[in-house]
């Protein structure tokens, strides 16, 4: 089986310690990985920004990158949604159909196609989960709390697979921390009570980390604690899992 | 071409292609129907009515005698209660000239255990402003008349030729500010059940 | 965003959170009805079929409205119902004052339309000489304020009881300082009751009507609708089109989904079925277009016609619970607001679709499964390609396009000092840098994924 790593653009400039743990934790597991080196984004900033239109340039080179891989992982529910929702080729549209189903979000390739049930991983800490949006409403990953259906968490299964991780509770399951994308900027205000709000009921539960699998509502949340001065880090669920090899 | 030509026109333009229309009987199966007595009066408190069990109409009248004076302005529909209400002269009034009406007693053949509803069809108003106008409302339903859900009960009423109808459930209520319930918004401050248990 | 001079939701939910604690309090209280729903919809286990009932019903109705909506009008006519035909907001303003206008009266009582609050019908009639009371508690309180509702289900959810007790005092005479929420209420009563008992013509909303009956069905918990119609000489019901079902059955449906969603609630005090007029009454039916027959024609956005007007997109809302329902400045708020207003006016209301993360909670609490945030999304590319956009931002989107669909450049821009910082999707176009305001930058690494891969795998 042999793996495309897609590392979203933001994750790579930013983020290379998720990307570096994903990377690690796929190989661990005993999954040939290979990073096509000339990716760059999966076009969703500008689409949710209404300039779908524009991501033709980003569809394509995505196919380029990754159609020949059995399957594509990346460590970012968000981008690996937008691709399942919305990536197309004028000319090559069946491999664009082959791609937007071989395209997985880490855990659940974890859970789902890997059927991991034992992980090598101790990570001492009291962790807070955060169920970022797209992957839990948008890829499933998680129950949502407005369905009447049972629970489950694919991140959180395999969480609990961690040596030494106390998991705490949150008051409100899964809020949306208030990223959104462009929305961050162009709805400031809105975007950042949310963000502090979110942030506040992981701090009231006594997090040490909030994890989650897309890092760009972790970079939110982040850049709320660093300016809270909190000591309170985030962390790429990926790097918990892979946390033993440190 | 006319408004009313003109929006079929353009609804019969862009209506997308005849889809079908679904059965709603799968549902009635998930209907609890177990103690459906329990279910209803449960539900019925939480929402603020007052539930009595009666073995007959002397019962129900005992109740209302000591939870109301005398001198209070009683209606109802049901004739066995003329000797502690106006059964009759209220019919001839205008819907303005109830605004006096202390308590009105009503009778309904069909209350719902999932919400407590009870419906009310226009004969058994008397006046169709009588149960929302009334400073109290008191309804006398047959406990063998609670069905599970509102699935149940719409088969049960059918398609009436009744000019009006109204599933009541409760007193009038608002939580208009700050989400604090009160009880008795612009309808009766309070909704008294008898549910008559008697053979 | 939107090139109008008035304030787009992004200023008007800036101003909303200039003052913290009230956003608090308005997040709270919304949650607070968002978990009443939760624990009211799980004692069901047939919901989620319940709402994919529903669903199914709308989408049926609405592939043959036409014939629903001339089955609902003979079978009204037989019932003794004038029905009208409304095109728009300003013939549907016309019709109710020619009603008001041939019975020689000058005022109304109303009870809650927000089709109504759509075709701003209070204020044409006030330029007629009408005037028209809300007899809904929350209504009242909004128009005596002179504010538009900020939620469809609950009008007055932004304001504080203090500041009810003060309008309270000005306009109906409490005592100064009285906030208590029982003694407000009961001051209406007193209030309202004398409009209901002296006024000839009434108006209210339809939630249902059925095609099946001519009949249709108002809901409400304070009883105000019934007080009203039923005192009057002449009752009005405005309608939109999307309000018919096929069969009264069908109500069994729409009644359980109805007031759980909004509220929690097992149903609403009263679900009133109006199908004849009481002897010596007039009974009006106005059937209003307004858009709507243009919106089912919008194959990606019809759906939000299936809307039954819960509010509970709202209550969910992360957004709205923090921006009000008065920053979305359109009579429906919301995430459902923000599907309907951009087909009403889509330069006016540009901005709607953008006010939203995309998180998909609205449509998980939709009773009907509208896709809500599917929509919004939709729309944002609507909105870009008809030009509703600032040029700075379609600028600022190209070059983001130029620079990521040519890894060449990615890499060196990136190299350069992280381009991504500059271009990247929470800084698009950031002048001022609004990320920064309140929030830190993440620390650059000292090297980026693709440079540690190259160092560290590239030779392998």
């Amino acid at each position: 089986m042999t793996v495309g790593l897609f590392i979203p653009c933001y994750v790579d400039q930013f983020y290379p310690g998720a990307a570096i743990a994903t990377l690690q934790l796929l190989e661990k597991l005993g999954v040939t990985v290979v990073y096509p080196p000339k990716q760059t984004c999966c076009g969703q900033p500008m689409a949710n920004s209404g300039y779908e239109h524009l991501t033709t340039g980003c569809n394509e080179l995505f196919i380029d990158n990754f159609s020949d891989f059995d399957y594509i992982v990346s460590p970012s529910g968000s981008c690996i949604l937008h691709i399942k929702d919305h990536l197309h080729s004028e000319g090559r549209e069946n491999e664009a159909v082959q791609v937007r189903r071989k395209v997985y979000e880490l855990t659940e390739f974890l859970t789902d196609i890997l059927k991991v049930d034992h992980l090598d991983a101790t990570f001492p800490h009291k962790v807070g989960v955060h169920q970022s949006c797209h992957g839990q409403r948008g890829l499933k990953i998680s129950q949502m709390t407005e369905l009447v259906a049972e629970p489950f968490s694919k991140p959180v299964q395999l969480l609990n697979m961690v040596q030494g991780i106390e998991l705490i509770p949150l008051s409100r399951q899964d809020e949306c921390c208030g990223f959104g994308g462009t929305f961050c900027v162009a709805e400031e205000a809105v975007s950042v009570k949310m963000g502090v709000d979110r942030v506040a009921d992981h701090l009231e539960h006594g997090a040490e980390y909030i994890t989650g699998a897309d890092m760009s509502c972790l970079m939110h949340m982040e850049g709320i604690l660093r300016r809270q001065e909190s000591k309170v880090k985030v962390i790429h669920i990926a790097e918990i899992l892979n946390s033993s090899a440190q | 071409m006319s408004t009313r030509g003109g929006i079929l026109s353009a609804i019969r333009a862009n209506q997308p292609e005849l889809t079908v229309l679904p059965d709603v009987e799968p549902l009635k199966a998930y209907a609890n129907k177990e103690n459906l007595l329990a279910q209803f009066t449960t539900i019925a408190t939480n929402i603020g009515a007052k539930i009595y069990e009666a073995k007959n109409l002397a019962e129900v009248k005992s109740v209302i005698q000591n939870n109301f004076g005398a001198d209070v302005k009683i209606i109802s529909t049901i004739s066995e209660l003329s000797d502690i209400a106006d059964t009759k002269e209220y019919l001839n009034d205008l819907p303005v000239q109830l605004a006096d009406v202390e308590l009105t007693i009503l009778q309904s053949d069909l209350a719902v255990a999932e919400n407590s509803a009870i419906w009310i069809t226009e004969d058994q108003m008397g006046q169709r402003v009588l149960p929302f106008i009334t400073q109290h409302l008191a309804i006398i339903v047959n406990a063998k008349n609670i069905v599970a859900t509102m699935h149940d009960a719409y088969s049960s009423i059918g398609i009436t030729t009744q000019g009006f109808g109204a599933f009541i459930a409760g007193p009038s209520k608002t939580a208009d500010i700050e989400q604090s319930l009160v009880i008795g918004a612009h309808g009766p401050r309070s909704m008294s059940l008898f549910l008559l248990t008697g053979d | 965003m939107s090139t109008t001079s008035t304030k787009d939701h992004a200023e008007l939910a800036g101003q909303f959170n200039a003052d913290e604690q009230r956003v608090d309090w308005h997040d709270e209280t919304l949650w607070w009805i968002r978990q009443k729903r939760d624990k009211a919809v799980n004692q069901f286990p047939e919901w989620e079929l319940l709402r994919e009932t529903g669903s199914k019903i709308k989408e049926h109705t609405l592939s043959n409205l036409g014939n629903y909506l001339e089955a609902f009008e003979a079978n009204a006519l037989a019932n003794g119902i004038t029905v009208h035909w409304a095109a728009d907001a300003k013939e549907h303003n016309q019709i109710v004052h020619g009603i008001i206008k041939k019975h020689g009266v000058n005022r109304m009582v109303k009870s809650k339309s927000m089709l109504t609050e759509e075709c701003h019908l209070n204020e044409y009639l006030a330029e007629n000489g009408i005037e028209v009371i809300d007899s809904d508690l929350g209504e009242r309180i909004v128009q005596l304020a002179k504010e538009p509702p900020s939620h469809i289900v609950l009008p007055c959810i932004h304001k504080k009881k203090e500041e009810i007790g003060d309008l309270f005092h000005e306009h109906l005479g409490t005592p100064a300082g009285v906030s208590d929420p029982q003694i407000l209420a009961e001051t209406a009563r007193q209030h309202l009751r004398e409009v209901f008992l002296t006024r000839k013509i009434a108006l209210t909303g339809v939630n249902f009507a059925v095609a099946e009956t001519g009949e249709f069905v108002v809901c409400t918990n304070e009883g105000n609708a019934d007080m009203g119609a039923h005192l009057s000489e002449v009752h009005i019901a405005s309608m939109g089109i999307e309000k018919i079902i096929p069969k009264r059955e069908h109500l069994g449906v729409f009644l359980r989904l109805l007031t759980r969603s909004a509220t929690g609630q097992p149903i609403t005090t009263y679900s009133s079925h109006y199908k004849k007029p009481r002897p010596g009454q007039e009974m009006h039916i106005v059937i209003v277009d307004n858009g709507r027959s243009v919106q089912l024609g919008r194959k990606d956005f019809r759906n939000s016609l299936k809307c039954i007007r819960c509010g509970a997109c709202m209550n969910t809302c992360p957004v709205y619970r923090r921006s009000g329902g008065h920053s979305y400045h359109n009579a429906i708020s919301g995430p459902i607001g923000s599907i309907l207003a951009p087909n009403l006016d889509m330069e006016k209301y540009a901005d709607l679709p953008f006010a939203s993360t995309l998180c998909g909670s609205c449509s998980n609490v939709c009773p009907v499964k509208i896709d809500i945030h599917d929509q919004l999304y939709k729309w944002r590319q609507v909105i870009v390609k008809a030009g509703y956009t600032t040029k700075t931002k379609s600028a600022g989107m190209k070059l983001m396009q130029w620079t990521l669909s040519s890894p060449g450049i990615y890499h060196a821009a990136g190299k350069a000092g992280r381009m991504v910082m500059k271009y990247a999707p929470f800084a698009v176009n950031n002048a001022l840098n609004p990320w920064y305001k309140q929030r830190d930058m993440p620390k650059p690494p000292a090297q980026s994924f693709d440079e540690w891969y190259k160092k560290n795998r590239g030779k392998k």
